[in-house]
């Protein structure tokens, strides 16, 4: 394989880390309203991702950092054709991480309603607003010679768009409702167990119909395999939430995104930015990438680098693996306690 | 207002922003690990209580910094992509290194360290800060290098291979080691210190007064965490002067062998003078940027000295120099679409003399005024004394602002200054190598001036809203202090149940785990 291919499925793993940690936090801050009817079970539920969003987050500037560093031509060919969806998940990624913070900063419960309600939707709009701009730079935009969108500002917000949003929000908050029967116990458990296995066939739809659309555009023998896998995890999803075994769905959910995003990124290659145009214009690995040099002394550095933040992020989810519940009756608002998973 | 002029407003509004947080976190980062490690090696109550309450403000200011320098990790692509595509070679890879070496050092490590208190063992807890900061820091120096290679291209070659000229990487370890970097790097690290140190003075002296006035005991833990802050936020702002000064020295002596323009222009030096005299105070009218208008009160010799340390060497003037670089880079913009607007338009070689000139004074000034607070402070606390004067207290407690002030001018110096360029053509290479960039032919090619305007107007009333709910949160907190009365010895012994500021590290087992959360999230 040579740098640049071994660039893409850098930049391609990347996106797909990203969407896959910081789905379920996506997804468990779309359930607040859904599944925490009591601030007790908000609480909670904010509990389980509490320490872990901000390093999920750096997920995306890393995937964001790789593109711009490896691919500066698709970085800068893709990032103003979808300015605004952009401009919308910055705001929406801004006030989701005050929110965070800031709701523990008082004990009035309204400013603890507002901040919750701040998290919810700060993420909702960056969840779609990233899955628009993936969907879009896989499907295809309106991009002209030079790389420059043609069309004005809101030409990028097509079908393609909205099949990524859509598909990015359903699957992360059926991803999210997983991850809290795994992490929790008690009432909030079943009830995100029972909702979780509701929505799996519905919410495994949109992310299917992407992976299957690039893949009749471009794919390949290896493609369709890695289709046909995440369609079967579905079904093993469906199944083991049923028998209960929440472990084993969290890891077949995960198996959906990750065989779609394989057969995605890999039917797409080595187009990165489809024109819709004309394919003359396409945004190619080869034309996108940076130089050789670039991409070797990057290699060296990840290869000694990424291996140890895997292995220490790793580490604290192993710290922070116990289940959670919530304190039945106690004066103060919902104090927790951990009782080992 | 054309996208390049809303862009360059955007750019310069967001990043002025995110480097209100940025110092800050650096600069408490290294103190509240020091305090930190204090506790760890003493067991002294005052120790963890400073801890606890300057982590705290540390924590809620740190959030702000990610989330806004998110932006600006996606802004280069949005408004400025043809920049992008120009340096993408060297200036993404660091980004991205930044990220991998330096974000998730800091970011997993925090949250080890805010949900860690009494669940991982107390020498690790304090290894997960050491680790977030020693991240901060590295993020520090990698982002430097990025805008130092800017200021200073060092380690590209200019390719024109592909039709469209690029610049391309050579040599990483130079881009890494430019001496640019270097020089910055320490200036920003010790100009952070001095914005901890300022705030630590700030707040410690309030709470002392408050206090003495309202007859509390100096025996309490409280008074010594107090006491203590002024201490160490004290040396701390004095010393970090001093090395301010050095390091801008040596940034000074750079500057003048790499951008002669922006530093005779901060000195608003019209005509070459041999022995050259710095500026005190500029009159006249420095706003029309026509050099020649200006007078100044200046000192004789010294600007010789600051810029090749001797009392006679020459010193270019702007008047000369502008002459050159026209002759150098043009006098015109090329006529050529992708300068926009500029194209074909005279090009203005000396940078804005009025944010030059006062950007510099006003980054020293302020820093002046924090090591003059800071040096009150000290003698005002000597062997156990509390002063009460109102002025001094509350002129120390609006003194806190100033470095934050001096960071900002100092930014907006170095990057207005290095205008009409984004990227600044090294002189030590020759003129038909260099690599160099136009600010004006940076911008998005494609992206309308209303996308721009609506970034720029969301962008800026949401950070405005978050600057006032930000600024209530830490006066409210900085007021409320560490736990009133409590005079407990050792934490987690007694006395420890009507808390809900949380000075106790508590332990995952009893009520006291909800601490936890009142810490941070
Ligand atoms: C001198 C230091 C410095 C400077 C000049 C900048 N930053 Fe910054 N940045 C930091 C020092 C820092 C930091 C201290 O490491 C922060 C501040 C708060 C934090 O969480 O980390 C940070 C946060 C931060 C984050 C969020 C990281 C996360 O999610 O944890 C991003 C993406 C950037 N920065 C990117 C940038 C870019 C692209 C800049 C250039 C325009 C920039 N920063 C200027
Ligand atoms: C260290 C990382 C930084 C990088 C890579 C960087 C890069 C840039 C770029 C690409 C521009 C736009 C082009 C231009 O207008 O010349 C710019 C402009 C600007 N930056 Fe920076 N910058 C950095 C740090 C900062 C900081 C920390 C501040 C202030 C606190 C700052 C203040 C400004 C201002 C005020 C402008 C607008 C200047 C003008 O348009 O005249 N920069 N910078
Ligand atoms: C006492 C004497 C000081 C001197 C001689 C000095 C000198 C300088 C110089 C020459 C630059 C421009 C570097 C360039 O454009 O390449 C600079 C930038 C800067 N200064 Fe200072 N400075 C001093 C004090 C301060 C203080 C007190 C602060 C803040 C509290 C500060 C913060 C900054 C910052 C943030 C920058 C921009 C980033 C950088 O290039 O490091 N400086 N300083």
């Amino acid at each position: 394989m040579d740098l640049q291919t071994l660039w893409f499925v850098a930049v391609a793993v990347l996106w797909t880390g990203f969407l896959l940690l910081e789905g379920f936090d996506f997804g468990v801050a779309a359930l607040l309203p859904v599944l925490g009817r009591k601030p007790a079970d908000r609480h909670l539920m904010l509990r389980t991702i509490g320490p872990l969003w901000d390093g999920n987050e750096v997920w995306l500037v890393t995937a964001v950092g790789a593109t711009f560093a490896a691919f500066p031509g698709w970085y800068a060919t893709w990032l103003p054709a979808m300015y605004l969806p952009f401009v919308l998940v910055l705001v929406g990624l801004i006030v989701r991480a005050v929110a965070f913070e800031w709701r523990h900063s008082s004990h009035d419960e309204r400013w603890d309603a507002t901040w919750t309600r701040v998290i919810t939707t700060g993420s909702l709009i960056a969840s779609a607003g990233l899955g628009a701009a993936l969907g879009a730079t896989t499907l295809g935009l309106p991009i002209g010679a030079d790389g420059v969108r043609v069309g004005g500002a809101f030409s990028g917000w097509s079908w393609p768009a909205l099949l990524g949003a859509v598909a990015v929000l359903a699957w992360s908050t059926v991803h999210g409702a997983v991850f809290l029967s795994l992490k929790t116990d008690g009432e909030l458990r079943h009830r995100a167990r029972a909702f979780a296995l509701r929505l799996v066939p519905v919410a495994a739809l949109p992310v299917l119909a992407w992976a299957a659309l690039v893949w009749l555009r471009s794919g390949t023998v290896v493609t369709a395999v890695t289709l046909l896998v995440a369609a079967g995890a579905v079904v093993v999803t469906w199944a083991r939430l049923a028998a209960g075994r929440e472990g084993q769905a969290f890891t077949a959910w995960a198996m959906v995104l990750l065989a779609s995003m394989a057969t995605v990124f890999g039917s797409a290659f080595p187009v990165v930015l489809p024109s819709t145009i004309d394919p003359a214009f396409d945004v190619l690995v080869s034309t996108a990438s940076v130089s050789d040099y670039t991409l070797t002394v990057m290699t060296w550095v990840a290869a000694f680098g990424l291996p140890v933040v895997l292995g220490y992020q790793a580490w604290t989810y192993w710290v922070f693996r116990q289940r959670l519940v919530a304190e039945p009756v106690h004066e103060e608002p919902a104090d927790e306690e951990e009782v080992p998973a | 207002m054309d996208v390049l002029e809303i862009a360059r407003w955007q750019f310069g509004i967001t990043t002025v922003y995110h480097f209100l947080m940025v110092p800050l976190t650096i600069g408490l980062g290294l103190l509240v690990a020091v305090m930190h490690t204090m506790w760890v090696r003493t067991g002294k109550a005052e120790w963890l209580r400073m801890t606890r309450f300057w982590g705290r403000i540390y924590l809620i200011n740190f959030v702000l910094g990610v989330a806004t320098g998110l932006v600006q990790e996606f802004q280069f692509g949005l408004a400025w992509s043809s920049y992008s595509r120009f340096v993408g070679d060297v200036f993404g890879s660091v980004l991205a290194l930044e990220a991998l070496l330096a974000f998730f050092l800091e970011s997993t490590f925090l949250g080890l360290w805010i949900f860690g208190w009494g669940r991982i063992p107390k020498k690790l807890h304090l290894a997960s800060l050491w680790a977030a900061v020693v991240g901060s820091v590295i993020s520090a120096y990698f982002i430097i290098a990025a805008n130092s290679w800017m200021q200073h291209p060092v380690g590209v070659v200019l390719d024109t291979s592909s039709g469209e000229p690029r610049a391309r990487q050579v040599d990483f370890l130079a881009v890494l080691t430019n001496n640019t970097a270097l020089a910055a790097f320490s200036h920003a690290i010790v100009a952070s210190l001095m914005v901890a140190g300022g705030l630590l003075v700030g707040i410690g002296l309030w709470h002392l007064r408050k206090r003495a006035l309202a007859g509390r005991s100096t025996e309490e833990v409280d008074h010594q965490v107090w006491r203590r802050s002024v201490r160490v936020g004290g040396y701390v702002s004095l010393a970090a002067f001093a090395l301010v000064a050095l390091t801008g020295d040596w940034q000074g002596k750079l500057m003048y062998q790499q951008q002669p323009l922006k530093m005779s222009s901060a000195e608003a030096l019209c005509e070459t003078e041999a022995p050259a005299s710095f500026s005190i105070f500029a009159f006249n009218k420095l706003g029309s940027n026509e050099c020649d208008d200006v007078h100044s009160f200046t000192v004789p010799y010294i600007l010789s000295f600051l810029a090749h340390s001797d009392f006679s060497s020459p010193v270019p003037g702007v008047n000369d120099l502008q002459e050159q670089y026209a002759e150098a880079y043009g006098a015109t913009y090329p006529d050529d679409p992708s300068f926009g607007d500029k194209a074909g338009e005279p090009i203005d070689y000396t940078p804005v003399l009025a944010v030059t000139y006062w950007g510099f004074r006003l980054m020293i000034g302020m820093g002046a005024v924090s090591a003059g607070v800071a040096a009150y402070a000290l003698w005002a606390t000597r062997r156990g004394r509390v002063p009460t004067s109102t002025v001094g207290v509350y002129g120390s407690l609006l003194a806190v602002g100033a470095p934050f002030v001096g960071n900002a001018a100092g930014w907006i110096f170095t990057e207005m200054g290095r205008q009409p360029f984004v990227v600044y053509p090294n002189p030590d290479v020759p003129r038909a190598d260099q690599v160099y960039f136009f600010t004006a032919q940076a911008v998005s090619p494609g992206i309308s001036a209303a996308e721009v305007w609506t970034s720029l107007i969301s962008l800026g009333v949401l950070y405005g809203v978050l600057a006032v709910i930000e600024f209530g949160l830490i006066v409210r907190f900085a007021r409320a202090g560490v736990t009133e009365g409590d005079t407990t010895p050792t934490p987690g012994i007694g006395g420890g149940s009507s808390h809900r500021d949380g000075d106790e590290p508590p332990r995952a087992d009893d009520d006291a785990s909800d601490d936890v959360l009142q810490f941070a999230y």
